[in-house]
């Protein structure tokens, strides 16, 4: 066990790696950057180019800069935006917690959301309600989840009034909860019923395949209730594969996010990413994936950890390798 | 249970008659009626979109500055944009460029994901394991940062093949952070056939690797990639559309559906059409794109046929 989790682990370490060594080599071949700035500057003559470019390291081969790199990552410089020209993993701070208030709140709505609803559509299998739950999962799942924010912002910002189509808070009125909240209503919405539906399709088919099984059978010939059986047999093995599921869609939800934040001028980690890559502010751009890259695999490792505490059956290590 | 079974369906279907696989899908598919309804509005837009010129008296760019932001009326079905342009020939002209980029990408992910697939069950060791770790890195990786990354690239590029308008490079692009599923699924599947009979008998009489795989494994793991197929033109579509969003897909002056999108936002209160019908056209073409594949698996899935659970 503990032996399968350290290999479990460098495994992520190496892939994580791996991707730094793709991004960094992406990021040094994108031309410019930080020479930019001296490049039409008259003032700057070329031999103060060339100490700059040494100065900077660029004439080094890319394997050099890339160790290097990663040196001073692991020691916390991250380095500076080449836009802002303030310190990476500040800019970073500020947004990080940002992105994860409104993910976090998405996912616990596309829960909340999904699992009754993917409950309820096995166990009324071929029903009226299966039906129009199977057709809304449809079209949730053909929605460009973009042009859906459009079409919240088009209607319960702009014909409604309801609820505010920009930003987290209201600009000049002091910070409150209750203003916070009013301003997640819509993007968390984008976000969370987007992918409710991808998620109840799955919750039916768990649900369905843990319907015919014989501790079922056992449950309810032992006299326990319809719902006792249902929620604490069935359900409770129905969402094993849920956690698989979650953890192999982080990735998805961080590009929702991103859809999310652009369109309601959320200032988060996924507007910061698409904005400075625009421009070819490449330390944020390389620190904005590496951060997403190592949470996706965190994700993995946490789901393979939470699949032997919710389902015994599972050894780890002892898996078939399919 | 997979398809061999279906080139021998006697042994299932004691009690009736014999019925060819071919024959057994077709009336799977049809008994779907949403698949038919998906398959006949898809059908219409395609043609749609191919003879546009028949269907619309303007040009893709012709511009009326006098006829901004008109709304929808009968000279102007969808209204017209900013520079007076009509938006119903515009959104017909972009459906080409979106279905043709949906096309490519699936394309590009189909032959790496069937080859990584194939190769990586078929040989197995360390062949498989090193495939294995490629197709967890690109599954780790944030998909739509890198493609954004990759796309602002593409937009730096002063290659010929690269100038604004083409669609090409974008394509390729989307293609190649898609096929991991494709791989996946491949692999499982060609581990099952790699002990079947048939495949031992081929490796008994002296045929290649490279002839096993192509003409005794690949047509017997042809569901899973059909199905596989139908689903990602559907994510492929999306994907475009989102970039071409973003301002980092296609580019101006080929519209297509998504950058049609790209500054509505900033017209929503005077102008909403203008967000509603590129958006409509993305929505409806993949919810058929979807109906279809949900149909394929149904019928193509041999289990429903001899009606056990595997």
């Amino acid at each position: 066990m503990l032996e399968y989790l350290i290999r479990r682990f460098l495994q992520g370490l190496l892939t994580l790696v791996a991707i730094s060594v793709i991004v960094f080599g992406l990021a040094s071949a994108y031309p410019g950057g930080i020479m930019n700035a001296y490049e039409e500057n008259p003032d700057v003559t070329a031999e103060d180019y060339a100490r700059l470019r040494a100065k900077y390291g660029l004439d080094e081969p890319v394997p050099v800069r890339y160790v290097r790199w990663l040196g001073n990552v692991v020691t916390g410089d991250w380095g500076n935006s080449f836009v802002s020209r303030r310190p990476v993993l500040q800019e970073i701070r500020d947004r990080l917690g940002n992105t994860i208030l409104l993910m976090g709140t998405a996912l616990v709505v596309t829960l909340l959301i999904a699992v009754p609803l993917g409950v309820i559509s096995a166990l009324r299998q071929y029903s009226i309600v299966d039906t129009v739950l199977t057709a809304l999962a449809f079209a949730g799942n053909s929605l460009p989840v973009f042009w859906f924010g459009l079409l919240l912002i088009m209607v319960f910002s702009v014909w409604l009034g309801w609820f505010p189509g920009s930003g987290m808070t209201t600009l000049g009125k002091p910070f409150s909860v209750l203003d916070l909240i009013w301003h997640m209503v819509l993007p968390v919405t984008m976000l969370a019923l987007v992918t409710a539906a991808g998620y109840m399709r799955y919750m039916r088919s768990a649900m369905l395949d843990v319907i015919g099984q014989d501790y079922m059978r056992t449950a309810r010939s032992k006299g326990l209730t319809e719902t006792q059986v249902n929620l604490r047999h069935g359900l409770r093995n129905a969402l094993i594969p849920l956690v698989t599921l979650l953890a192999f869609e982080i990735p998805l939800l961080f590009g929702g996010a991103l859809y999310t934040e652009t369109i309601f001028a959320w200032p988060g980690m996924g507007r910061l990413f698409y904005e400075r890559a625009v421009k070819g502010d490449m330390p944020v751009v390389m620190a904005c994936v590496i951060i997403f890259s190592a949470l996706t695999i965190l994700a993995m490792f946490l789901a393979d950890l939470a699949y032997t505490v919710l389902d015994p059956r599972i050894q780890l290590g002892k898996r078939k390798a399919a | 249970m997979t398809n061999s079974t279906l080139t021998l369906p006697g042994a299932s279907f004691l009690h009736t008659r014999p019925q060819s696989p071919a024959r057994i899908f077709w009336r799977r598919f049809t008994a779907n009626w949403r698949a038919i309804v998906a398959a006949i509005v898809l059908s219409l837009i395609i043609l749609a979109v191919l003879f546009a010129p028949l269907l619309t008296p303007y040009a893709r760019d012709a511009q009326n500055l006098r006829n901004r932001f008109e709304p929808p009326s009968a000279a102007h079905w969808m209204g017209t944009d900013d520079l007076g342009r009509d938006l119903f020939t515009r959104v017909l002209y972009a459906g080409r460029a979106s279905l043709t980029v949906g096309g490519l990408s699936v394309l590009v992910s189909l032959v790496v994901g069937v080859t990584i697939g194939l190769v990586s069950g078929y040989f197995g060791g360390w062949v498989d394991s090193s495939l294995g770790r490629v197709t967890e890195i690109f599954l780790s990786v944030p998909r739509l940062f890198v493609l954004i990354l990759l796309t602002v690239y593409l937009r730096l590029l002063d290659a010929p093949w690269a100038q604004p308008g083409t669609i090409g490079p974008i394509a390729v692009v989307i293609g190649l952070f898609a096929w991991m599923g494709m791989a996946r699924l491949v692999r499982a599947s060609t581990l099952e056939m790699r002990e079947r009979e048939f495949v031992t008998a081929a490796y008994g009489v002296g045929a290649s690797s490279g002839r096993i795989l192509l003409t005794h494994i690949l047509p017997n793991v042809a569901s899973p990639i059909i199905v596989a197929v139908s689903l990602g033109l559907a994510a492929a579509i999306l994907t475009e559309s989102g970039l071409s969003y973003l301002g980092l897909g296609v580019q101006l002056p080929t519209p297509t559906w998504g950058n049609m999108l790209s500054q509505t936002q900033t017209y929503l209160t005077t102008a909403p059409w203008l967000a509603l019908f590129p958006g409509l056209m993305i929505f409806i073409v993949v919810l058929c794109i979807n109906y279809l594949g949900d149909a394929l698996r149904d019928a193509l899935d041999p289990r429903t046929i001899v009606g056990k659970k595997g």
